[in-house]
C-alpha cells in the first residue's frame, strides 16, 4: 500500500494538478495529490470526506505552503480509526493529520493518547465543545438534516420539526408509511452516533422510534444512496442526513429539499487530530489554523462543509428566531466515549432494531 | 571610635527574615498539600459519584451481566474537561464486563470503595474501584466499577488554591515585614533615649539616670549608673585624698618652718641645737605622714583598678611582717607570726593587703605595748589577719569609725596614729571585708581585718 501510495504520488503531474486514483488499496477508498510534486514538505492527511468536497479547502492550502506535497487518503471512518489506531500502538509511519466525521472514534483516540497537543492563537479562540485537550478539534460544522422530495411532499406536508415528521406517519395508513429512510446504524457509524445523539437530546426520540416503526421506515446505509433515493422518489423523507452531502445535492438537483430541524438540529464537527507519530505536526497544525481561519471557512462552506445559519448575507437554512438555541453542536468531549461502549451500543443496537422490527 | 558589632536593627532585621522566611517555607508547603489534598477530594467525588451511577446501571439479564452506562456519569467526569476518562467493569475472576481491558485493577483493600493512583497510556490517572454485590437467583457475586481520570484538572486546581494562599501569604508577609520594622524601630527607641540623654547631659554631671526605660534595657541603665556611682566615687575620693592631705601636710609644714624660723633667730647654740633636734624629729614625721598619704591613695587607686587574684593571705602577713622586722628595729620589739598550717585562700590584691597589715603593726608599735603577734585564720567563711599587742588600745568609743576619724581629725601629730587606720579601713572595703576592734580574754587589744575567705579549691583553673 506504501507502494502504491508512492506511485500515485509519482503521478501527480504538476503544481496545483489534481489527481484522483479510487480504490486503492484495501481501506483506504480514494487518494488524491494536492500541491508540488517534489522538492517541498510531504505531508500525508487521512479523512473520511469525500475528494470533490475537500479539493477547493486543500488546493488553497497548498498554495500557502511553498512547495508542499499533499496526499489526501480518502478513508471509511471504521477503517481510518482502526489503521491510526494501529499506528498509534506500533509507533509506526502514520499520517500526519487524521479528519474524521466519526468523532466519537476520534475522541476516543486522544482519549487512549493516540494525539498530540496543537496550541494556536486560532485553537483557544474555539468554543469549549470543538476543542478538547488541545489534541482534537471541530473544523467543519455539518447539520443533521431532514431531506425531502420536493415533487412529491406537498409544502403543508414539509416537516420542519421532528414532531412534524412523527405527524405525518401517525395516521394509519399514511402515504408516507415505507418511504422514510435514515441511516442504518448498525452499519453506518455516522447514523448511530446521530441516534445515540438523539436519544440524549429529548424525549422526542422514543415517539419517533415508535414512529419509524409503526410506519416501516426504512434504515439504509450510506448518505449518497439516501439522497439518490430520496431525489428519484424511491423515499419522501430521510431523517437525520449530513447536511453538507444534502446541501451539495440539492444544489445540483432540484427535486432535493433540505430541512434543518426547528425543535433542534444536531451540529457535527468532523474532528482534526494529530497522531502522535506525526512527522510533520507543525504543517499539520496550520493546516488546522488554515481550516479555522477565514480563508479555510470559506473554502470549506463552499463545499458546504461549514453551513451558515441565519446569515443575514444568505445561509444555507432559514431558522425560527429561537434558531441559535436550536443547535445543538455534538461536543468533543469523553461523553462521546460511553455510546463506544460495547455494552451500551448492544443496548442500543438492541432497541433500534426492536422498533424496526415491530412493523 | 568605638568598635561597631553588627547594628541591632540589622540583627533583628535578618532574624526576622530568618524567621519568616522559615516561616513562610513551612506555610507554602502546607498550602500546597492543602491544594493537592482538596483538589483531590473535589475530584475524587466526581470520580464516585460517576462510579457509583455506572454500578447502579448493571443489571442482570439472562444470567448475564449487563452493563447500561448512563450519559450523565460522563457528563460528570467531563466536568474535569480536560482530563482522559478511564473505566472499567469488572465480573467475577476478574473477567472484564465492559470498558477498558489495560485499566490496573485495585490494591487488595477491605472496603467497597477504594481510591489508587496509577499510570495508564503514558499518564498518571487516579482511579477509584466501587463494588457492588449482587445476590440473586441468576447470578451471585460482586461486580468492580473502576473509573479513572488523568491528573490535569486536579493538578490545575490544586496549583490554583496554592497560588492563591501564596499570594495571601506573600501579602501577609509584607505586612508583617512592615510590622516588624515598626516594631525594631519601637523597640530600640529606648537606645537612642539614653543616647540623646547623656549627650545632653554635663560633663560634670555623674548622678545616676532618670529614664522611664522597659525592663530590658533597664539592665544597660543600671550599668551605665552602677559605673557612674564608681565614678563618681573614685572622683570624690581623689578629691578626699587631695584635701585631706593639704590638711595634714598644712600643719607639720607650718610648725617646720616656724621651728627653723625659731633656730635662725637663736644665738645660743645649746638651745639652737635643741631647735634642731625636734625639727629634725618634725622631719621624720613629716616624712612618714608622706609615706601614708601616698600608700593611702595607692592603696585607694589599686582597690578600685587591679583585678583581685586568688591569694593566700598568710603571704601577705608575711611579707608584711619581714618589711617591718627590716624597718623598725629600734622598737626592739620583736613580731611574733601566728600562722595556720594551711593556705588561707582570699580573693584580693596582696600588695594591699601587707600594706593594710605593715599599718595595723606599726599601730601597734607605735601606741601599743609587745609583745605584738601578727595572725592569720580561718573562721568558715571570713578570713582574719588580726594584729594583737597588749597595750591599752584605742578607746571603745572610737572602734566604730576609726577609719574615718583618724583619717579627717584635724591636727594629727605626726607621730602619733597617722593614716594608717584608713588605708586599713580602705583595703577592709576594697576587700569587700571588715576592720573590727576587740580585747582577748588576756586583755590584749586586737585590730582584725576580716574578709571573706574563698576556700573553694580552684587552682586547676
Amino acid at each position: 500500500m506504501r507502494a502504491l501510495a508512492h506511485l500515485s504520488r509519482c503521478a501527480a503531474m504538476a503544481i496545483g494538478m489534481t489527481s484522483v486514483s479510487a480504490g486503492v488499496g484495501a481501506a483506504q477508498e480514494a487518494v488524491a495529490h494536492f500541491g508540488a510534486t517534489a522538492g517541498g514538505p510531504a505531508f500525508l492527511l487521512r479523512g473520511t470526506t469525500d475528494i470533490a468536497a475537500f479539493e477547493p479547502v486543500l488546493d488553497a492550502f497548498a498554495t500557502t505552503v511553498p512547495g508542499i506535497s499533499i496526499t489526501y487518503e480518502q478513508w471509511g471512518s471504521n477503517d481510518l480509526d482502526r489503521v491510526t489506531r494501529a499506528g498509534c500502538l506500533d509507533g509506526g509511519t502514520d499520517a500526519d493529520l487524521v479528519i474524521s466525521s466519526a468523532v466519537d472514534l476520534q475522541v476516543r483516540l486522544v482519549n487512549d493518547g493516540c494525539a498530540q497537543p496543537h496550541r494556536s492563537e486560532a485553537t483557544s479562540r474555539l468554543p469549549r465543545e470543538a476543542n478538547w485537550r488541545d489534541e482534537v478539534f471541530g473544523v467543519t460544522q455539518e447539520p443533521a438534516v431532514i431531506v425531502y422530495n420536493r415533487e412529491q411532499v406537498r409544502p403543508d406536508e414539509i416537516p420542519y420539526s421532528r414532531f412534524d415528521l412523527i405527524d405525518l406517519l401517525r395516521p394509519p395508513g399514511t402515504r408516507f408509511a415505507g418511504r422514510v429512510a435514515t441511516y442504518d446504524i448498525e452499519t453506518s457509524g455516522l447514523g448511530y452516533l446521530f441516534a445515540f445523539a438523539d436519544s440524549q437530546q429529548a424525549t422526542t426520540f422514543g415517539s419517533l422510534l415508535e414512529a419509524f416503526g409503526r410506519s416501516g421506515a426504512v434504515a439504509t446505509c450510506c448518505s449518497a444512496e439516501i439522497i439518490d433515493g430520496v431525489a428519484e422518489g424511491k423515499w419522501l423523507i430521510a431523517y437525520n442526513v449530513l447536511g453538507s452531502y444534502a446541501l451539495a445535492h440539492a444544489a445540483k438537483d432540484r427535486r432535493i429539499g433540505v430541512i434543518a430541524p426547528h425543535d433542534y438540529t444536531l451540529v457535527l464537527s468532523r474532528a482534526a487530530m494529530i497522531p502522535k507519530w506525526s512527522r510533520q505536526p507543525e504543517l499539520a497544525g496550520s493546516f488546522i489554523d488554515f481550516l479555522l481561519s477565514d480563508d479555510g471557512r470559506r473554502a470549506l462552506a463552499a463545499s458546504r462543509l461549514v453551513a451558515s445559519f441565519g446569515d443575514p448575507d444568505g445561509s444555507d437554512f432559514e431558522l425560527t428566531e429561537a434558531a441559535e438555541t436550536s443547535l445543538r453542536p455534538i461536543a468533543l468531549s469523553p461523553t462521546l466515549l460511553v455510546g463506544l461502549d460495547q455494552h451500551k451500543r448492544a443496548q442500543f443496537l438492541d432497541r433500534w432494531s426492536t422498533s424496526f422490527e415491530a412493523r | 571610635m568605638p568598635r561597631h558589632a553588627i547594628s541591632l536593627t540589622r540583627r533583628l532585621a535578618i532574624a526576622v527574615v530568618l524567621v519568616m522566611a522559615a516561616g513562610g517555607v513551612v506555610v507554602a508547603l502546607a498550602a500546597l498539600a492543602y491544594g493537592r489534598q482538596a483538589a483531590q477530594e473535589a475530584y475524587d467525588r466526581l470520580l464516585i459519584g460517576a462510579a457509583n451511577q455506572i454500578a447502579a446501571s448493571i443489571l442482570i439479564r439472562d444470567g448475564q451481566l449487563a452493563v447500561d452506562i448512563p450519559v450523565p456519569a460522563f457528563d460528570l467526569l467531563a466536568l474535569a474537561e480536560d482530563d482522559r476518562v478511564i473505566y472499567r467493569v469488572v465480573g467475577q475472576d476478574a473477567v472484564t464486563v465492559t470498558g477498558y481491558d489495560g485499566v490496573p485493577l485495585p490494591p487488595p483493600a477491605d472496603g467497597d470503595v477504594v481510591y489508587y493512583g496509577a499510570s495508564f497510556a503514558g499518564e498518571s490517572v487516579r482511579l477509584v474501584s466501587v463494588r457492588r454485590r449482587f445476590a440473586e437467583r441468576a447470578f451471585s457475586g460482586s461486580v468492580d466499577v473502576i473509573v479513572g481520570q488523568t491528573t490535569r484538572a486536579r493538578d490545575a486546581l490544586a496549583a490554583e488554591i496554592a497560588r492563591s494562599a501564596l499570594i495571601v501569604l506573600g501579602a501577609a508577609g509584607v505586612c508583617m515585614a512592615g510590622l516588624a520594622a515598626f516594631a525594631i524601630r519601637s523597640a530600640l527607641s529606648p537606645l537612642r533615649q539614653i543616647e540623646r540623654d547623656l549627650l545632653a547631659r554635663d560633663p560634670r554631671d555623674l548622678t545616676p539616670l532618670d529614664i522611664a526605660v522597659p525592663r530590658e534595657i533597664g539592665a544597660i541603665v543600671s550599668a551605665i549608673n552602677r559605673f557612674m556611682v564608681r565614678l563618681e566615687r573614685q572622683v570624690s575620693v581623689m578629691r578626699n585624698l587631695i584635701a585631706d592631705s593639704a590638711h595634714q601636710l598644712r600643719t607639720p609644714i607650718a610648725a617646720l618652718r616656724a621651728q627653723a624660723e625659731l633656730a635662725r633667730d637663736e644665738n645660743d647654740p645649746v638651745r639652737q641645737q635643741a631647735i634642731a633636734l625636734r625639727i629634725h624629729e618634725r622631719a621624720v614625721g613629716l616624712g612618714r605622714l608622706t609615706d601614708q598619704l601616698l600608700s593611702h591613695a595607692l592603696i585607694i587607686h589599686r582597690a578600685d583598678t587591679v583585678p583581685r587574684a586568688r591569694i593566700d593571705l598568710r603571704v601577705a602577713a608575711l611579707r608584711a611582717v619581714e618589711d617591718c622586722d627590716q624597718g623598725d628595729i629600734n622598737a626592739g620589739a620583736k613580731l611574733r607570726l601566728d600562722l595556720p598550717e594551711d593556705p588561707v585562700w582570699v580573693r584580693g590584691d596582696t600588695l594591699s593587703l601587707s600594706e593594710a597589715c605593715k599599718n595595723l603593726v606599726t599601730n601597734a608599735q607605735r601606741h601599743g605595748a609587745p609583745p605584738i603577734t601578727v595572725e592569720v585564720a580561718l573562721e568558715e567563711q571570713e578570713a582574719r589577719l588580726c594584729v594583737r599587742d597588749l597595750g591599752r588600745g584605742m578607746p571603745e568609743e572610737h572602734w566604730a569609725d576609726a577609719g574615718r576619724r583618724f583619717a579627717r581629725s584635724a591636727g594629727v601629730a605626726p607621730d602619733r596614729a597617722g593614716l594608717g587606720i584608713a588605708i586599713v579601713q580602705a583595703v577592709a572595703t576594697a576587700h569587700a571585708g571588715s576592720l573590727r576592734f576587740g580585747r582577748t580574754d588576756g586583755g590584749a587589744f586586737e585590730a582584725a581585718l576580716v574578709i571573706p575567705a574563698d576556700p573553694d579549691d580552684r587552682m586547676a583553673t
